[in-house]
């Protein structure tokens, strides 16, 4: 063949031996089609491990209750005790390590997500006490007398 | 031989062949397990449980740092009113991060819309997140390859190949992916994978007070999930397009998209 078909030639052929060389090096080796298939399964399988790996802000109440025992128990058979401590008091990543203290929510904002009386009539939100937030004291904060722990103002 | 004993001969033959070949047949014990592995994560929401809190939504942001001001979410709270004229009115203020406190209903421009006690037939709270579906179309559209679904069922996106084009959010039938406005890749719910993977709940239901929100395997006959979507009277959404949800809703209204 005459050098006007071969040359172009090498140049293609070169570009591509580069590019695959290069895919060799980029391309990590466990990318490829995993137990879903080319279709679902087409991914790099080290990052199933990296977002188990993903650290977890919120404990549990449990993890809560192994040191404050006394407040889960005061919640024990209160209205409230349904709602997890990291509601209000804020996600406890490795606290006590780090935070020391967790910031807790007293803002009547938050009290005002459950309870803002709505007419809900299919939803559990029309069982729970709801008071309509600019007639109801307003400005006021709802912790200044309701105790969040047992919000039933008869027995306080 | 005789037409009749030929065509009687046939059919026993053709009849006897057929079962031989049947039974001939060998599966694969792993091929079968493959299809049908033993863990599948499943999600259960009853929507009559659900209070508009938006608990969730605040958890979900703070556990997989999604910004919380930013107007993006991997979960959210719809609130339908449906009233007795028949009209459907429906809103999501802020994906419902600081929930429903108010009876002033967004309907973006033509301002809030009040509807009156009395005129309302209906009125709920829906969560929604990602279905991780069978066969999800966002996993489908990917050009890379960053975006797949795991043997245990959920779609995850990897940040570290994902270039940004977009395609998974235009092909979400369900509008569960964005685009994360820190680490500037497709993100979504992942079912809080690292919780989930290594014994916790997703941080969504775990801060719902009213069990709303279930994550199980629904491979596990004795799980609460798989149990109740077995027994129980379950939708999904959009079942029409043929992804398969598995986000399953107790108290699904037709109204509800």
């Amino acid at each position: 063949m005459r050098g006007h078909v071969w040359r172009p030639l090498l140049v293609v052929i070169g570009l591509v031996v580069i590019i695959l060389v290069a895919r060799m090096f980029y391309v990590p080796d466990d990318f490829g089609a995993q137990d879903r298939g080319y279709t679902f399964g087409f991914h790099r399988l080290s990052n199933e491990q990296e977002w188990k790996d993903y650290p977890a802000k919120f404990q549990d109440s449990e993890y809560c209750s192994g040191c404050h025992d006394d407040k889960s128990e005061e919640l024990k058979g209160a209205r409230h005790a349904m709602i997890p401590c990291e509601n209000c008091h804020g996600a406890a990543f490795d606290h006590p390590d780090d935070p020391e203290k967790l910031i807790i929510d007293r803002s009547r904002d938050l009290c005002l997500r459950c309870h803002s009386a709505l007419y809900m009539p299919s939803s559990g939100r029309n069982d729970i006490p709801g008071v309509n937030p600019e007639e109801h004291n307003s400005g006021l904060e709802c912790a200044e007398c309701h105790n969040p722990h047992n919000p039933s103002l008869e027995e306080m | 031989m005789k037409r009749r004993d030929f065509l009687k001969n046939a059919a026993v033959f053709v009849s006897g062949a057929s079962v031989s070949l049947a039974t001939l047949e060998f599966f694969d014990p792993q091929q079968l397990l493959a299809a049908n592995p033993e863990l599948r994560w499943g999600f259960l929401v009853n929507t009559h449980n659900c209070v508009g809190c938006g608990f969730c939504v605040k958890a979900c942001k703070v556990e997989n740092d999604i910004p919380l001001e930013a107007n993006v979410t991997r979960t959210w709270v719809e609130r339908y009113v449906i009233m007795k004229d028949g009209g459907v009115v429906m809103d999501t203020p802020k994906g419902a991060l600081n929930g429903f406190t108010s009876k002033l209903i967004d309907q973006n421009r033509s301002g809030m819309k009040q509807v009156a006690d009395e005129e309302i037939a209906q009125a709920f709270f829906v969560p929604k997140l990602c279905n991780h579906c069978d066969t999800p179309a966002c996993v489908q559209v990917c050009p890379v390859g960053a975006t797949y679904q795991t043997k245990d069922g959920t779609v995850l996106v990897d940040r570290k190949w994902c270039i940004g084009c977009g395609y998974c959010i235009m092909g979400c039938p369900y509008g569960v992916r964005f685009f994360h406005p820190e680490e500037h890749v497709a993100d979504k719910c992942t079912f809080c994978y690292h919780r989930i993977s290594n014994g916790g709940n997703t941080a969504c239901a775990q801060a719902c007070p009213f069990g709303a929100r279930q994550i199980g395997n629904l491979r596990d006959p004795n799980d609460p999930v798989a149990k109740a979507v077995m027994n129980q009277r379950v939708g999904v959404l959009r079942d029409e397009y043929g992804t398969k949800p598995q986000v399953f809703y107790i108290g699904l209204n037709k109204e509800v998209r």
